[in-house]
């Protein structure tokens, strides 16, 4: 019996390495390892990554008192370093007493609106991005950890439907190009496969900083789609579908991307 | 023109000395001769560091170093960076000193196309020394975002 | 509230070269691209930097449409002797920021 137990165990641990051995290293790559070495000192170096100017910027942004409340994010949160470590690794998700999940942006109109009294911040303004900057800085490091978390699963689903689906007049999927095609060139520009790592990144054709939503109209314009509009639940799926996909893959943010 | 006629203009061209010349638009040699007048450009001593090929000209990196031990008595005074193809040809005019102790400045260009970007320093003996890089940009600067 | 990034050791040997590396949030805009209206977007660009060592210049340079947004610069200085390293952007619109950081040099 002891034998037979120990015999399974064994075959349980072989068979799972032997999986991993076959099934190979992870083959994810994020887009900086498609960058050529001038970009990747870009980002690697903090006193020339342009991203950190936007993370300074949301540093100060963190003290400023805001609202009726008169209520800074540090008079709840304290030291961003310790209580944000981690936070944009997991977004998007479900708040507490919400039932439907939002991005870290989203998740910052609410502290706004809910704890500091105070008008949300437009979705993608300056001030919103050297938030969003500052915070994902805290997680820089840290493996992508969505959350567990089933009441996800619906718009997880969502997510990867409109991920596989061939929309627009050049009537291509993101998988086309991210799956099925990444890694070859587009007009000299290797093709990512798509790994949210580096949100929000410096990216050099916006000469700015900019979110994931933002790349994702980019990519609908590309192909030809009508973007979704501006807050739009779509994008919310496909981001929580994005970060699920690149679980455990590492973050870089403030990344520099071409 | 006839086939032969332009055969021979081939050939006469291919005798002129077409890599400088030809290859450096009128407006970059124009700038150039602004800054050293009729002085000899050796091309010595400059470092002119930029990727070869770049994902994107909106901000590309560009160092240039100058050969120099940055003494009262020998230094370099002035860098220049000078572009072909972009609207403007002078990138940017450095001002150096002994104070400056490394005759190095590093700084992120725009470039509009794949061109010839052309560094010279001058020396506190009046003398001018150049570099040039040819750089390939696969996505140029400038194009009008829609989003 | 300009944002501005500057990197400088906080303290050096006598006679070190030291490296300087200054980051600022500026667009550049070139005045050479039309905006979504198709006017071009009027020039805006820092002109000048320049750089001192307790007021004496120690690294200057013009700039022109052709720098990058968010404009970094790199160079190098000798430490002389203790005291503020000043940089001052100026250009278009009545641009002119300032952002010093101390050195002590032994």
């Amino acid at each position: 019996m002891t034998a037979l137990r120990f015999s399974i165990a064994l075959l349980v641990v072989f068979g799972t390495s032997l999986a991993l051995a076959q099934g190979g290293e992870d083959k994810r790559r994020s887009g900086y390892q498609d960058m050529g070495a001038a970009l990747q000192q870009m980002q690697d170096d903090d006193t020339a990554n342009p991203g950190m100017l936007f993370v300074q910027q949301g540093a100060k942004l963190w003290e400023q008192r805001v609202g009726a409340a008169d209520k800074s994010c540090a008079d709840c949160h304290a030291a961003a370093n310790v209580s944000m470590k981690g936070v944009a690794a997991r977004y998007p998700a479900i708040p507490p007493g919400a039932d439907k999940p939002v991005d870290l942006e989203g998740r910052i109109n609410l502290c706004r609106v809910d704890n500091q009294k105070a008008v949300p911040l437009p979705l993608e303004s300056q001030d919103m991005l050297a938030l969003l900057a500052f915070v994902s800085r805290q997680s820089r490091g840290l493996p992508i950890a969505p959350p567990d978390d089933s009441r996800l699963a619906a718009w997880r689903e969502q997510g990867a439907e409109i991920y596989g689906r061939r929309q627009g007049q050049l009537n291509l999927s993101c998988a086309i190009c991210h799956d099925d095609n990444a890694g070859k060139k587009l007009a000299g520009v290797t093709i990512p496969q798509a790994h949210p790592t580096g949100y929000p990144i410096y990216r050099l054709e916006w000469q700015g900083p900019g979110t994931l939503r933002r790349r994702l109209r980019n990519c609908l314009i590309g192909i030809r789609a009508e973007p979704y509009p501006a807050g739009a639940p779509e994008y919310v799926a496909l981001e929580l579908y994005l970060m699920d996909r690149a679980k455990g893959m590492v973050m870089e943010s403030p990344g520099v991307r071409p | 023109m006839d086939r032969r006629r332009f055969l021979a203009g081939t050939a006469v061209l291919a005798l002129l000395p077409f890599d400088r010349a030809a290859a450096t638009p009128d407006a970059m040699a124009e700038a150039i001769r602004k800054v050293v007048g009729g002085a000899v450009v050796r091309e010595e001593r400059v470092k002119l560091d930029m990727p070869p090929l770049i994902e994107n000209g909106n901000t590309v990196p560009l160092t240039v170093s100058v050969e120099s031990p940055m003494t009262d008595g020998d230094y370099v005074k002035a860098i220049h960076v000078f572009n072909e193809k972009n609207p403007q040809p002078n990138v940017l005019s450095a001002k150096l000193s002994p104070r400056t102790g490394r005759a190095v400045v590093g700084t992120r260009i725009k470039l509009g196309d794949s061109q010839k970007i052309v560094a010279i320093a001058e020396t506190s003996d009046g003398k001018f020394w150049s570099a040039s890089a040819d750089v390939i940009v696969t996505l140029a600067a400038c194009l009008e975002e829609s989003t | 509230m300009a944002n501005i990034l500057v990197n400088a050791p906080k303290t050096a040997k006598r006679g070190d070269v030291v490296e300087i590396k200054a980051l600022i949030m500026h667009p550049m805009e070139t005045g050479f691209r039309p905006g979504p209206n198709g006017q071009i977007i009027p020039r805006n660009i820092i002109e000048h930097f320049t750089a001192t060592w307790n007021d004496a210049e120690i690294f200057a340079i013009e700039m022109s449409p052709a720098i990058s947004a968010n404009p970094f610069i790199s160079f190098f200085a000798v430490a002389t002797e203790s005291g503020k390293i000043r940089l001052r952007w100026t250009g278009d619109q009545g641009f002119a920021v300032e952002e010093q950081v101390a050195i002590t040099v032994e």
